[in-house]
């Protein structure tokens, strides 16, 4: 099937406000007639449950933790971009746009992104009109910083917290409609499957995690905003809760998985020390405005103590390789240079597995004090995981997992091939393309929740009578026996290993696989274990507990499940894109020099897949992608 | 190294819960002391008993879900630092570790370490924002903020919500959460507007959610992850004063 994105036609610089108006509205009087329910409350989906509220919708929103504020959302540090140009620099709405669709390596559709450039600066102003306290100068003015992939400073920040600063601001705006009484929220309650009636989404089925009840929820539409996949790797820089889960239940229920090869490798986190290690944390990409990566020219400096190694003897790779954009090269090729060196012997700290990040020439240039304010935080976190002081040794860090640019499939109205199923942020695919720049992941959760949704969801309800379908559907009935049933199968299996080690087994082969190096041969192993996988998890998995309580093996099983499944449509994905683009490299697919080589006469398009059950191939549907503002052109940051 | 362990466990807010008490052997000290609960979890698993349970997410010390008092300290009293961020690094070969959930009224134990701290969202809902519409607001530069108010602002709203200002307080009260967020919108020229309902509506829910008051102990400082100081608290009475009368 060749599938629609349904752009709006015409200048692209009126695409959107030319859509806005060619969209039907709903009357006032009639928004609080129907019912949205909202999955995830992070920016994407803390900003839609509170603006819908607002606007006067009957809103229940659903979050798996014990409150809306600790979405992951919250851990972003660097910042969030618009383009304000208030530094008088050259930045534009154009300008972002068109960084935007070359740091996604032009596999973002052109109208999405610049729909999210144009609101990108309501974004900034809507949240200092929230009390979000970013950083300012002394004039009081708002200030920016540069971050990767762009050549004008067009980040805001809040110190290193940005990402919570701006979730504060969502959650307060959130919290203000809970007590107005638009929005009902339910915490500590986890979405296990999406309700479908006549191919039209109508509510989901979740958990209450305190007391394992299982109940159903309708609506008239049903919102996703519950985040990336990247713990598919086991380790990556989520938090150990964020899951496939929910979007992959909507898969299965028929909605599209858009590229999910599409994952970021972020290029500066803290190394791992070892196989107890449960998660991987994140420096701020920030870090690398005034850090400089290096690693020692020779193998046997390896072992030295970083200040004995002199300067002629240090390899600055990101500058050697990339001068004009230096230490600030995109994260895809940041990280892939990492490993480079670290595949050529010449890496540093336990396990070799990390490269040098050094602060000395900054603090030389501005000073410890300019360098404490800027980044005074993260060195305390390093300083915290590594019993190491990064004013004084440069800091080791090495790539992670961090975030999915693929995700479920969605028109220019961020609605799904489901309709009445809309996803929002991380959980899409829709503007990133094949890598996401810095700071444009919380632009885009805040242009989604606030600015987009808003107006798309109304074209959508203007279409179909609220309430039509209830939970006492039979299909509600069916859904809640399913979940019920697999949770039971699960409690039964009592096999031996924990749903830990089965865990570690598969983020073991996604991460050697299908990480960020993938060829043939790599793929077809990781394609052959991930069933293997499945099929002992399913035999000998032990999860401990009943159904009616709070049992955390239990969701943790519930959360592997779904990875195990998923990570196969991940590896298919990733061998039939026979090219090399943004966070997706095919060892296959590159120039002599080692930089990716993409395929734009074959692979220009979007590959949403279909699932059709774990013992069939899924289907690949195409969504071509059309160019017409921005020329396809060689990614070069040289 | 080889430590001992003494867990709260309890089954259900209804259950009496007691102490006890695990080895937890072969402790690295990169390990964070959630990898060592994982590590006693994996073997209680193995030996067929179960796990501890126990609130935790982002394991970054930013999203404020963890929540343990460890030796009587709430995150275990190390400088601003979650339980999260705590690495077994601060304790020595034999120790003996007590680990406890939050405790306060308003925070009623939901199993093992894990508390329900709704009462703190109750807090937030009552005023905890500015008023702004989504959309239609001026330009982010059109009211300039001096850069010392943007700083006490931020100072205040790195808040996590941990609650761990409640479990070190004797008097359980939530007077530092509170006022973080009534100090943090009350110098904006967003928030002054609404300052003056905005400090009368969250210190009665404060009080209404069964929290205690602040007879100035700052055990609430010394417990913060955050260093959120208690200087917000006097800028919340403060702020409290001016609505004598109003």
């Amino acid at each position: 099937m060749i599938l629609d994105g349904k752009t709006p036609t015409g200048p692209i610089e009126k695409s959107w406000d030319k859509h806005r108006f060619d969209m039907k509205l709903v009357n006032p009087s009639n928004k609080r007639k129907f019912k949205i329910l909202v999955v995830g409350t992070g920016l994407a989906g803390g900003a839609a449950a509170a603006s819908l509220g607002e606007l006067g919708y009957n809103v229940e929103a659903f979050c798996y933790q014990d409150s809306a504020r600790r979405a992951h959302s919250i851990a972003a540090q660097g910042g969030i971009n618009a383009a304000k140009n208030y530094p008088n620099d050259g930045d534009s709405i154009y300008r972002l746009f068109y960084d935007t669709i070359k740091g996604g390596d032009f596999r973002a559709r052109e109208a999405d992104v610049w729909r999210l450039s144009q609101v990108s600066n309501n974004i900034i102003d809507q949240c200092v009109a929230q009390g979000v306290p970013f950083a300012r100068d002394y004039a009081g003015y708002l200030d920016n910083r540069s971050f990767g992939g762009a050549q004008v400073s067009r980040t805001f920040y809040a110190r290193g917290q940005t990402g919570q600063q701006l979730l504060l601001g969502a959650y307060s705006a959130l919290s203000r409609q809970v007590k107005a009484g638009t929005v009902k929220l339910n915490e500590r309650t986890e979405m296990l499957d999406l309700v479908v009636v006549d191919g039209v989404a109508k509510g989901i089925t979740c958990r209450n995690m305190v007391t394992g009840e299982i109940n159903s929820y309708w609506g008239d539409a049903v919102v996703l905003a519950t985040g990336g996949y990247v713990n598919v790797f086991y380790l990556s820089t989520n938090a150990m809760g964020c899951s496939v889960t929910a979007a992959w239940k909507a898969a299965k229920k028929g909605a599209f998985m858009a590229n999910p090869c599409y994952t970021q490798i972020h290029p500066t986190c803290i190394p791992q020390t070892g196989d107890h290690q449960s998660k991987l944390t994140l420096m701020s990409e920030s870090l690398r405005n005034d850090g400089r990566c290096w690693v020692p020219k020779k193998k046997e400096d390896c072992d030295k103590a970083p200040g004995d190694v002199p300067e002629e003897d240090r390899d600055y790779y990101l500058e050697r390789k990339y001068p004009s954009f230096g230490n600030l090269a995109p994260r895809d090729i940041a990280s892939r240079a990492a490993k480079e060196q670290c595949d050529d012997e010449r890496g540093v700290g336990p396990g070799k597995r990390g490269v040098y990040l050094d602060y000395a020439s900054a603090i030389e240039r501005v000073g410890e004090h300019t360098i404490k304010e800027r980044y005074g935080n993260l060195f305390e976190m390093y300083e915290k995981i590594t019993d190491e002081n990064a004013y004084k040794r440069p800091m080791r860090i090495y790539p992670a997992p961090h975030y999915a640019m693929g995700g479920l499939w969605v028109d220019y109205n961020l609605m799904s091939n489901v309709p009445g199923l809309f996803v929002l942020g991380e959980a899409n695919f829709s503007v990133h393309g094949a890598n996401r720049l810095g700071a444009s992941a919380l632009m885009q959760g805040l242009a989604d929740g606030y600015f987009v949704i808003p107006y798309t969801i109304a074209a959508y309800l203007a279409t179909v009578t609220p309430g039509t379908v209830t939970d006492e559907h039979p299909a509600f009935k069916e859904s809640k026996e399913q979940v019920e049933e697999r949770i039971n199968t699960l409690l039964n299996i009592k096999g031996k290993k924990t749903v830990s080690e089965l865990h570690r087994e598969l983020g073991k082969v996604m991460w050697e696989d299908v990480g960020m190096a993938r060829s043939e041969e790599s793929l077809k192993h990781a394609l052959q274990r991930i069933p293997e996988i499945r099929d002992e998890f399913w035999n000998n998995v032990n999860v401990t507990g009943s159904g009616a309580e709070l049992n955390q093996q239990l969701e943790n099983a519930g959360r592997l499940a779904d990875f195990l499944e998923f990570g196969e449509i991940l590896a298919t994905d990733a061998l039939h894109r026979e090219e090399s683009c943004g966070g997706h490299f095919r060892v296959e697919h590159q120039t002599e020099d080692g930089e990716a080589t993409r395929d734009d006469e074959n692979f220009a398009y979007v590959g949403a897949w279909e699932f059709k059950g774990n013992d069939k191939a899924p289907e690949l549907h195409k969504e071509p992608l059309k160019f017409e503002n921005i020329k396809l052109a060689v990614r070069s940051y040289k | 190294m080889d430590l001992t362990l003494h867990v709260w466990r309890q089954s259900g807010p209804k259950d009496k819960g007691q102490l006890e008490t695990y080895p937890a052997k072969g402790v690295s000290p990169d390990m964070s002391f959630l990898e060592m609960l994982d590590e006693v979890n994996e073997g209680l698993i193995k030996s067929g008993k179960q796990p501890i349970v126990f609130d935790h997410d982002c394991r970054e010390g930013i999203c404020g879900m963890c929540s343990q008092v460890i030796n009587g300290r709430p995150h275990g009293g190390q400088e601003r630092t979650t339980v999260c961020q705590l690495h077994m690094r601060s304790f020595n070969d034999g120790d003996e570790i007590f680990i406890e959930p939050w405790r306060a009224r308003a925070f009623p134990i939901v199993k093992d370490l894990i508390v329900d701290r709704s009462a703190l969202e109750s807090i937030m809902q009552a005023g905890g924002y500015t008023s702004c519409h989504t959309g239609g607001v001026p330009d982010g530069n059109a009211h300039p903020i001096g850069k010392p108010v943007a700083d006490y602002a931020m100072d205040a709203a790195e808040c996590i919500g941990c609650g761990a200002c409640v479990a070190g307080c004797p008097n359980s009260s939530a007077m530092l959460f509170t006022s973080a967020k009534v100090a943090q919108l009350a110098v904006l020229p967003q928030g002054k507007i609404e300052a003056k309902a905005r400090v009368k509506n969250m210190t009665d829910s404060l009080q209404e959610q069964g929290f205690g008051n602040c007879t100035n102990h700052l055990e609430c400082e010394a417990s913060c992850p955050k260093g959120i100081s208690v200087k917000f608290i006097a800028k919340l009475n403060r702020e409290y004063m001016k609505t004598i009368g109003c």
